[in-house]
C-alpha cells in the first residue's frame, strides 16, 4: 500500500478518443436496432428543421366544418375536434418535442456533470453532501419531482425544460461521479499534477474528456425519458398551453374522443411512443458500442 | 559552503498513512542530499519507501498520507512550507518527474504534442502555436524519428520506449534543476532500457540538472548514478558514492543486494544468492534494526535497538552496529563473511 506505484496490474483500455470513433461505429453498425434509432433521429431531426416548410397550413388552423374528421387524402392522420389536421401539428410538434429533449438534457448535463466531476474528485465531505442531496432528489418518483417543480414555477414549456433537467440532474451526477473516482486514480492523472497543473485544469482538461463516453450514452438515454415526461407534464395541463401542438396536449385533448375518434390521440400517442424507442435503443446501442468489454 | 553545492537536502523526512486509526510509517526519518549536477540513485525493493520519498518531494502524498515531519530543501527553501499555489508553480518547472509506467502516464485522449505543449503552456504562459514549437524541439532532443509527425499522434500510437521518451520531453520541457525519475526504466525491454538511460545521462550533461533515480536495479545504479542511497523499509541504510558502494558495500542488505545480481564475469554455479525472507510490514516493524530479522550477521544487539547512521571520514554512511565501537560479535568483513553466513542462515 506504501508502494502503489510498483506492480500494477495491465493499463486499462484507453478511453474513446477520435481515432477509434471509426472502432464504435463499426460496432454500432453491427447492431441493426441501434442503427434504426439511430436512423429514426436523424430523419426527426430533419422533419423537425424542414417538415413545416412541406405541410401545407398552419397547425393551429380551425376548420369548424371538418370536426374529428378521420384519416383521409386531404388530412393523412384526420383532423381533431376544432377540425385541425394533425399530421400538420405532429410535424410542428416535432421541433417542440426535440427542443424540449435536448435542452432539459442540456441542462441536466450540465449541472449533473459539474456537480459529479466536483464531487468525485474532491471526495470525502464535499462527496458526502453533494451526493446526499442528489440522493434525495433522486428518491422522488421521476414524474413527481417534475410536477412538483412546475407547479411551484407555474405551467410553461420553459418551466417544464427547467423541471425535467432539474430531475436529470441526479443521474449525471452519479455517473459522472463514478466515472471520476475510477480516471481519478490513473497514473496520468497525478502525472498531471507532478506537472503542476491545478485542479480545476486537471479536472476539465484530463478528466472530463475521458469520461465522455458515459456522458454521452446517459445523454441518449436521457433524451427519451426527458421527452416521455415533458409530454406527461404537457399531458397533466403543466406544460405546453394550447394551441401549441406539443404531443403530450394534443394526447390529453384528444382523451375525450377516445370512443369517438380514436385517431385525435392516437397519433400523437404513437409518435411520442416512436421517438422514445428510437432513443431509447440507439442509447442501448451507443452503450453497447462504447463499452470495452464488448467485441 | 556545502548548501551552495546541494540542490535538495532532505532532513529526517517523515511520511506516513494513517489507516483505520493506525499510523504506518512508510518513510521513518529519511535524510540524504544530491550535490548539484549529480545523480543520487535510490534503491530499495518495494515497499521500502524510494517511491513516497519521492513523492514527498513533489508534496503529491494523497489522503491517507501525510508529510509528519523533517524538512525538504530545495536550493535552500523548505518545501514543507511552501503554500500549494507556491508548490504548483515548482512542480514540472524547477522539480519534474517522471513515472514507472510510461502505458498509463499519457492521456489517452491528448496527442503527444498537446501534452508536451501542456507543461510549457502551464509555467511560462506561452500561446499554443509557440508551446506546439517548443514540443517539437523537445521532441528532437530526446531523439524521437520524424518528430513533426509523432507531434499528431496519440499515445497508443507510440511504443513503451517511445512514449517514456515522450514522458521524458514532458518532463524537461521546462528545463528543471531537478528530476525525479521513479523506475523509469522498469517498464521497458532490456534494449531500450539501455537506449533511455543513455539520453538520460545526456541530457543531463546538456542541460546541467540534478536526478534522483529510484530504481530496484543495481545495474542501472551502477550505469548511471554518482550517488547511491540504498533505502530499507522507510530508513536509508547506507548512502555511498557508486565506486565505495560497489566496490566495498557495507551494509549487509547492500551485501545481499549485490550478491543477488546475476553476474556475466565470473562463472557462477548452482542457484543465485537471495535474501532471505521477507520485507517487515510497515504495522509489524521490528524493534531493533529492520534488516535484523533477514541479516545473517544478526545478534541480540541488532534486534534490540536501532542502529544510527553513521558518517565515515569520505563523507559515506551506513546504519549498522557491525561498523561501530559498541559491535559484541566476532569482526566481520560484511562483503567477504556474507555468503558463508548467509548458507548458516536457517
Amino acid at each position: 500500500m506504501a508502494e502503489t506505484t510498483v506492480n500494477k496490474p495491465a493499463a486499462k483500455p484507453p478511453s474513446p478518443t477520435i481515432e477509434n470513433l471509426k472502432t464504435i461505429f463499426k460496432k454500432l453498425r453491427k447492431n441493426k436496432a441501434a442503427m434504426v434509432g439511430g436512423y429514426l433521429i436523424i430523419f426527426f431531426v430533419i422533419v423537425a428543421i424542414f417538415g413545416p416548410l412541406f405541410t401545407t397550413g398552419s397547425p393551429s388552423a380551425i376548420d369548424p366544418t371538418n370536426r374529428m374528421a378521420p384519416p383521409s387524402a386531404d388530412n393523412w392522420f384526420g383532423t381533431d375536434h376544432q377540425g385541425r389536421d394533425i399530421f400538420t401539428r405532429i410535424i410542428h410538434g416535432m421541433s417542440i418535442t426535440l427542443y424540449i429533449g435536448f435542452s432539459s438534457v442540456l441542462i441536466g448535463a450540465i449541472v449533473g456533470v459539474f456537480i459529479g466531476l466536483v464531487s468525485g474528485y474532491y471526495g470525502k465531505k464535499v462527496d458526502a453532501i453533494l451526493m446526499r442531496c442528489m440522493d434525495v432528489l433522486l428518491a422522488f418518483p421521476g414524474i413527481l419531482l417534475a410536477l412538483a417543480i412546475v407547479s411551484v414555477l407555474g405551467g410553461s414549456l420553459q418551466n417544464v425544460i427547467i423541471a425535467v433537467g432539474i430531475f436529470s440532474v441526479p443521474m449525471f451526477a452519479r455517473i459522472v461521479r463514478g466515472s471520476v473516482l475510477a480516471v481519478r486514480k490513473l497514473e496520468y492523472v497525478d502525472a498531471v499534477r507532478a506537472l503542476g497543473a491545478s485542479d480545476t485544469r486537471i479536472i476539465f482538461r484530463h478528466v472530463l474528456p475521458n469520461i465522455m463516453s458515459p456522458i454521452i450514452v446517459q445523454a441518449t438515454l436521457r433524451m427519451a425519458t426527458a421527452i416521455l415526461t415533458a409530454s406527461g407534464l404537457s399531458f397533466l395541463g403543466l406544460g405546453a398551453q394550447p394551441p401549441t401542438p406539443e404531443w403530450g396536449a394534443m394526447l390529453s385533448a384528444g382523451r375525450n374522443y377516445m370512443w369517438d375518434s380514436p385517431h385525435i390521440a392516437l397519433f400523437p400517442g404513437l409518435a411520442i411512443v416512436i421517438v422514445v424507442l428510437a432513443f431509447n435503443i440507439f442509447g442501448d446501442g451507443l452503450r453497447d458500442a462504447l463499452d470495452p468489454k464488448t467485441k | 559552503m556545502e548548501n551552495n553545492q546541494n540542490i535538495i537536502e532532505v532532513n529526517e523526512l517523515q511520511t506516513s498513512f494513517f489507516v483505520g486509526g493506525k499510523e504506518v510509517k512508510a518513510v521513518d526519518g529519511v535524510t540524504f542530499s544530491v550535490p548539484s549536477g549529480k545523480t543520487l540513485g535510490l534503491v530499495g525493493e518495494s515497499g521500502s519507501g524510494k517511491s513516497i520519498t519521492s513523492l514527498s518531494i513533489m508534496r503529491l502524498i494523497a489522503e491517507p498520507g501525510k508529510v509528519k515531519g523533517g524538512e525538504i530543501k530545495f536550493n535552500g527553501e523548505n518545501l514543507l512550507d511552501k503554500s500549494e499555489g507556491k508548490m504548483r508553480r515548482i512542480r514540472g518547472n524547477q522539480i519534474s518527474m517522471i513515472f514507472q509506467e510510461p502505458m498509463t502516464s499519457l492521456n489517452p485522449v491528448f496527442t503527444v504534442g498537446d501534452q508536451i505543449a501542456e507543461a510549457v503552456m502551464i509555467h511560462q504562459g506561452l500561446s499554443k502555436k509557440e508551446a506546439l514549437k517548443k514540443a517539437l524541439e523537445m521532441l528532437e532532443l530526446v531523439g524521437i524519428p520524424s518528430p513533426k509527425a509523432r507531434l499528431k499522434n496519440y499515445p497508443h500510437e507510440l511504443s513503451g520506449g517511445m512514449r517514456q521518451r515522450v514522458m521524458i520531453a514532458i518532463a524537461l520541457a521546462c528545463r528543471p534543476e531537478l528530476l525525479i525519475a521513479d523506475e523509469p526504466t522498469t517498464a521497458l525491454d532490456v534494449t531500450i532500457q539501455a537506449q533511455i538511460l543513455r539520453l538520460m545521462r545526456n541530457l543531463q550533461d546538456e542541460l546541467g540538472m540534478s536526478v534522483i533515480l529510484i530504481t530496484h536495479d543495481l545495474g542501472v545504479v551502477a550505469e548511471t548514478c554518482d550517488y547511491v542511497a540504498v533505502m530499507y523499509s522507510g530508513k536509508i541504510v547506507e548512502y555511498a558514492d557508486v565506486n565505495s558502494l560497489f566496490a566495498n558495500p557495507k551494509h549487509p542488505y547492500t551485501v545481499g543486494l549485490l550478491k543477488s545480481l546475476p553476474r556475466h564475469d565470473i562463472d557462477q554455479e548452482g542457484e543465485l544468492s537471495t535474501i532471505k525472507g521477507m520485507v517487515p510490514t510497515p504495522d509489524d516493524m521490528p524493534k531493533g534494526c529492520r534488516f535484523a530479522p533477514r541479516c545473517p550477521f544478526a545478534r541480540d544487539m541488532c534486534r534490540e535497538s536501532l542502529p544510527h547512521l553513521e558518517e565515515e571520514e569520505n563523507g559515506n554512511q551506513v546504519r549498522c552496529w557491525i561498523h561501530t565501537d559498541k559491535w559484541d560479535g566476532p569482526e566481520v568483513n560484511v562483503k567477504h563473511d556474507y555468503e558463508s553466513a548467509a548458507s548458516q542462515q536457517s
